[in-house]
């Protein structure tokens, strides 16, 4: 479906110094190469300024790079941007494609005729996003009296009228409340797995990704830091995983083998030991603990992937710096 | 849109009071303008101040701005094109709303020359749209214009100051000198608003009129689509 190789795109910033005016040229995608199969959901992160919506816009043929290879299904983004604005789906979570003034229906309209959807297929996808997202009740509704969460399920099923076989979203859950976001999600899913759609999605919220993606790029810099499935990243640059345990009577921690550390919490009613995911299992752990102390309840807790990717720009940081 | 009337037959009859003083110190003619057709240029020209939208929103260059610009460039259309039909909508309401009105109430109220032959009515029709097509034109390229400055209020606020008084708006062209007159004729300015009260009045040989509008509307349109599509390639979208 998308296929990128060394991609690069250079802009020039002024840099005003008195009535002296400089350009400096500043490298936002830097060599990017990845490659998205049809039907995958790949999540596409990375701090502000790595070029995220950089990469978008030029997937979209807003943007023309500086120079390497794109193919969005098999056409040039920015030689043929039109013939491809009509294969792809594309939510801004800071901007708006809906007509401000008019009725949410008005704007779906209007899209069906900038698209050319036929009046049938229309319907079908329009009364599909209607019960799945639950936009009956403000479908007549000015756009600019919804709130944020109307307004974003809104947005996706602008973007899904013309049944894109690529939806890209640039931060869909920025904003919204936790009950809007999972509802949001669980779409999302649901048209990937169901109607095979190929999802890229921008976010600072990985909870999206945990939920959404199977797949993960992270960026910086302009560079793919690390690219696979966020099982593979966590096990990579997270070796550690923590076993809690909660016990019945104050005590001191078990003492078992395989654990690294031990860090005890309420005089000893909690311990949280860490293990190498390698080299024991959590099972194994569990039935040595049990067998020592008596349990009240215990969680094995993963490193959070906001830790994950933490550590992926800590050691980019470092090999930068070796260099 | 009531307040919009009022102001527009206010400001009609200011205009209408001024000019006719002058033609009156004049000895009741200054180039082919006697009483009637004064008044008739008046409330065209009140009708077609808002028909063609001389001074627009410059609401694309906020959008460039922005950077919301983005999601009008990623649809399947032609933005240009896409904007034009916009304005021919809102045209076609504003030939209800703007247009019939003051040039009613001028018929009605005032001494009016109405065309000597009626084929006129149709060539004014044709005349006025032309004129809404350029006048969209230079709107779009002044927004263009924000792809590089980034802000274009100054070039707004100069447009607004100077198409009025060049397009025929303040007075008939026909009142400028000889050689100002030469000038701004090979400008498109007098198409925005003098070539349409030409045809209504009987001025000069309409399909010349006719033909210098096409020209200007077929160039500044061909300008703003190159322009635009140089923007997308050479300059940056705002915002992340």
């Amino acid at each position: 479906m998308i296929e990128v190789r060394e991609l690069r795109r250079e802009f020039k910033v002024a840099t005003s110094k008195g009535l002296r005016r400089n350009y400096k040229t500043v490298t936002a995608v830097d060599g990017v190469t990845f490659d998205v199969a049809a039907g995958e959901a790949v999540g596409y992160v990375g701090p502000n300024g790595a070029g995220k919506s950089t990469t978008i816009k030029m997937l979209t043929g807003i943007l023309v790079p500086t120079s390497g290879h794109i193919r969005v299904g098999d056409v040039d983004p920015s030689k043929q941007r039109r013939d491809l604005a009509k294969r792809i789906g594309v939510v801004f979570g800071q901007r708006s494609q809906l007509w401000w003034d008019l009725p949410l229906q008005d704007s779906f309209d209007l899209l069906r005729s900038i698209y050319r959807v036929s009046a049938e297929d229309y319907r079908r996808r329009l009364d599909e996003c209607v019960e799945l997202l639950g936009l009956r009740e403000f479908l007549t509704t000015p756009v600019r009296q919804l709130s944020l969460g109307q307004r974003m399920r809104g947005e996706i099923t602008a973007a899904l009228l013309h049944a894109p076989e690529l939806l890209v979203l640039d931060e869909p859950t920025i904003g919204l409340d936790l009950e809007s976001k999972e509802r949001l999600r669980e779409f999302l899913a649901d048209i990937n797995t169901r109607r095979g759609t190929t999802l890229l999605l921008t976010t600072h919220d990985l909870d999206d990704i945990e939920r959404l993606c199977p797949r993960l790029m992270v960026i910086d810099h302009g560079r793919v830091l690390a690219d696979g499935p966020l099982e593979e990243l966590r096990a990579e640059v997270t070796p550690d995983r923590e076993l809690v345990i909660d016990l019945r009577e104050p005590g001191p921690a078990p003492d078992v083998p395989g654990v690294t550390a031990v860090r005890s919490e309420a005089n000893g009613l909690r311990h949280h030991l860490t293990f190498r995911r390698a080299e024991t299992t959590a099972a194994q752990l569990i039935t040595q603990v049990v067998r020592q102390v008596e349990v009240h309840d215990l969680a094995v807790v993963e490193p959070e992937i906001d830790d994950v990717i933490r550590k992926l720009y800590q050691r980019q940081l470092d090999q930068d710096v070796r260099r | 849109m009531l307040a919009g009337m009022t102001a527009n037959v206010v400001f009609g009859l200011l205009r209408a009071a001024v000019l006719v003083a002058a033609l009156r110190a004049a000895n009741g003619e200054i180039a082919d303008y006697g009483i009637a057709a004064t008044n008739t240029y008046v409330w065209i020209g009140q009708g077609l101040l808002g028909f063609i939208l001389l001074w627009g929103t410059n609401e694309l260059a906020e959008r460039v701005r922005s950077g919301d610009v983005v999601v009008d460039l990623y649809r399947p259309w032609h933005l240009q094109s896409a904007l034009l039909a916009q304005d021919l909508g809102r045209g076609g309401y504003a030939f209800l709303t703007r247009l019939a009105p003051p040039m009613a109430f001028g018929m009605l109220l005032f001494p009016f020359q109405f065309p000597a032959d009626a084929v006129q009515w149709p060539l004014f029709l044709v005349s006025a749209v032309i004129a809404l097509v350029i006048s969209f034109a230079c709107r779009f390229l002044i927004d263009v214009s924000a792809f590089w400055l980034v802000d274009n209020r100054g070039l707004y606020g100069f447009w607004n100051v100077t198409s009025g008084l060049l397009c025929g708006l303040t007075v008939p062209v026909a009142f400028f000198p000889g050689w100002a007159r030469e000038v701004l004729w090979m400008t498109p300015f007098p198409a925005l608003m003098q070539s349409p009260i030409d045809v209504f009045l009987g001025h000069g040989d309409p399909l010349r009129t006719l033909l210098h509008q096409v020209f200007w509307a077929v160039a500044l349109l061909a300008a703003g689509h190159l322009a635009l599509q140089r923007a997308v390639r050479k300059v940056v979208v705002q915002g992340g």
